[in-house]
């Protein structure tokens, strides 16, 4: 991992161009569950190409914030726009956005029913209307780009956590989505697997994916991170580039945080 | 170790050593082999007890056995039955009509119970509060009371309802009274025969037609529209022969004519008193599998689907119901064989099934084994078969997963 990052930190750390298309809009968003209030005033703009590592304490909101973007949790106040479309109750709309966003979840939620490679070739066949054989080269494209080509014919239940989520990444890929949301993506993992998933993630930051993760991984921040977000207790509460996050952090709350994660 | 080194590893691809047996009762395969010898001696001591007991005192009380009393007149009169029958009929006559009138109220109760059942359950999942507290309540409710308690109010409403002179007409030709349901029938003629078969073809093309299509979309991506072939198959088709054989569509209605209603179709309060007592009681249950086989599927499943860019209805017909039904599948074949046997609860509203048929057969003839026998043979034919047809379709759906 660390040569992988060695490497991204001279490819990757181009920067985002100024002007550049902003693919997700988060402006003034608020979120209840109940009396409860998890989103405060989130305001967040990722660009076209933009990587952004979201953390913050457990509870602080990041998960729902990012479950938000493409609708699996509903905002109650404020605008969120994905790719120039804004997500409402409009069916349509949000089923245009999950088309174009794909999403990789911390407990894999792979189709157990189906063998890896039809958890791949389920939704190019079924929402982009793909023929079947078609469907099976672009699968095995991407499963060969995870490194796991091999187990296609296998079932979820035959493969490690690790692999598991390779495969996650590939059939979220198999849509060519232009927006990639990760939701603590090796937070279930054992020690010697995340690794794996996240030198995959490594790869795909390289080759230009807009991408906003959900991470306790500082390592993966500081070095493939355009910018990094810190949530507390539903807001943002900063942001910046990782040199800067990490090494001047402003707030008292980010300070106390850092000191706990990277502390030991 | 790379797999090469491990193979020419000697200690590798030895088989693991055989165990001798102990003459010990300490020992758990000899515990075993000998229990077993135990259980296998009683269990025969049992059978032979009874069976020598049973012959020795219908030896005594000089009970002729045997099922030669089968073809002897019956002369016992039947209420309702699916085929030609008259008192003057055989035994065995009468038996099959019993065990058609059972076929009948289980099939239909079956049929009836699964999509009762698999409605309520789903609504009780419904985000609607009030939708969700009815099912639930009709859930407690229902399955909380004795099924014999059930078939006897429904028997006693049945019963309550008006004498046919004043009996309930809710619309058209349509009487409810104490002798049962009239309502219009077709008089029926070749045409409608050929018509049902022409509805069963087109059931079955548009089955095949789904096949194709899907098979089609599999090599180019594009699924043509299958609502337009499936009516015109399923409606079009049956619609076609009927006319073509000459339309024929004579309604006969029920009229009353001194004392009771003459013409048209029955439901007897019998049947009916069973058929919802069945239906409301085991559609309980069912609505309890359905729930739990969908919330076995875990949320993330629908999460993930959804996020895929799936539809709400792909979503649970790719990837939730395979997933429930083989949680909702094998309870739900122990629910068809509680119908089906719960239904000889009829001897006690007066429907004639095979139980209460068998047991007239059996007074009046005294061969009370024959009788049982009979009773049981029957049962356990009909729940082998369901079971043997649940199972193959369990195991059609099953998941591989590993």
């Amino acid at each position: 991992m660390r040569e992988a990052m060695a490497r991204s930190e001279t490819t990757v750390r181009s920067g985002i161009a100024a002007g550049a298309k902003p693919m997700i809009q988060l402006i003034n968003v608020n979120k209840w569950f109940g009396a409860l209030h998890v989103l405060r005033d989130v305001n967040l703009t990722v660009a076209e190409r933009e990587r952004v590592v979201v953390c913050g304490p457990s509870g602080s909101g990041k998960s729902t914030m990012i479950r938000c973007i493409n609708r699996l949790e509903s905002h109650q106040e404020g605008q969120i726009i994905v790719d120039g479309i804004e997500l409402t109750d409009d069916l349509k709309n949000i089923d245009a956005i999950r088309r174009e966003v794909g999403m990789v979840f911390q407990s894999f939620n792979l189709f157990p029913h189906l063998t890896i490679l039809e958890n791949c070739t389920l939704a190019p066949i079924w929402v982009r209307k793909m023929p079947k054989r078609e469907a099976e080269a672009l699968a095995m494209e991407y499963l060969t780009r995870v490194r796991i080509p091999e187990q296609a014919q296998k079932y979820p239940g035959q493969l490690s956590g690790g692999q598991q989520q390779r495969v996650a990444i590939a059939r979220a890929l198999c849509m060519r989505p232009k927006i990639m949301l990760f939701d603590e993506p090796t937070s279930a993992l054992d020690p010697e697997m995340i690794k794996e998933v996240l030198d995959v993630m490594v790869e795909l930051a390289e080759s230009g994916m807009t991408m906003v993760v959900v991470t306790h991984e500082m390592g993966f921040a500081r070095t493939v991170a355009d910018r990094v977000v810190f949530m507390d207790r539903g807001e943002v509460v900063e942001v910046g580039p990782p040199g800067e996050f990490f090494a001047n952090p402003k707030s008292e709350r980010l300070k106390t945080f850092l000191s706990q994660i990277l502390g030991h | 170790m790379p797999q090469d080194a491990l193979a020419a590893d000697p200690r590798y691809g030895r088989t693991a050593p055989r165990r001798g047996l102990t003459l010990s009762w300490r020992d758990p395969t000899m515990r075993s082999i000998v229990w077993q010898i135990v259980i296998i001696g009683l269990v025969g001591f049992a059978v032979w007890w009874l069976v020598a007991n049973t012959m020795r005192n219908l030896e005594v009380r000089k009970i002729a056995t045997g099922f030669g009393f089968l073809s002897r007149e019956a002369g016992l009169p039947i209420g309702e039955s699916m085929i030609p029958y008259s008192p003057a009929d055989t035994y065995a006559r009468a038996l099959l009509v019993g065990v058609l009138n059972t076929l009948r109220v289980s099939l239909i109760g079956i049929v009836l119970a699964t999509v009762l059942g698999t409605l309520i359950g789903i609504a009780r999942l419904s985000h609607n509060w009030l939708l969700a507290r009815l099912a639930g309540i009709y859930v407690e409710l229902l399955r909380d009371l004795p099924l014999l308690l059930q078939l006897l109010f429904w028997y006693a409403l049945m019963q309550g309802l008006p004498g046919p002179r004043q009996a309930l007409n809710p619309f058209g030709s349509v009487f409810l009274s104490n002798r049962g349901i009239k309502f219009p029938w077709l008089v029926w003629e070749e045409a409608h025969t050929a018509a049902l078969l022409a509805l069963a073809a087109g059931i079955a093309g548009t089955v095949l037609l789904a096949r194709r299509f899907t098979a089609r979309q599999m090599a180019t991506g594009q699924r043509p529209r299958l609502w337009p072939w499936g009516l015109a198959l399923m409606v079009g088709l049956p619609a076609a022969v009927w006319a073509a054989m000459g339309a024929p569509f004579t309604i006969d209605a029920p009229e009353l004519r001194g004392f009771n209603f003459r013409g048209g179709g029955t439901i007897t309060p019998e049947f009916a008193a069973l058929l919802l007592g069945l239906v409301l009681y085991t559609a309980a249950f069912i609505a309890e599998i359905v729930r739990a086989g969908i919330l076995a599927v875990h949320t993330g499943q629908w999460e993930a689907a959804g996020a895929l860019g799936l539809s709400r209805g792909e979503q649970l017909r790719l990837i939730i119901l395979p997933q429930a039904l083989r949680v909702i599948i094998p309870p739900m074949t122990s629910q068809y064989l509680n119908i089906t046997k719960n239904s000889s609860l009829a001897v006690a509203i007066g429907y004639q099934d095979i139980v209460s048929i068998a047991n007239t057969t059996l007074n009046q003839t005294g061969q009370a084994i024959e009788g049982i026998a009979i009773i049981m043979a029957v049962y356990l034919t009909i729940s082998l078969s369901i079971s043997v047809f649940m199972n193959w379709y369990n195991a059609r759906i099953a998941l591989k997963e590993r």
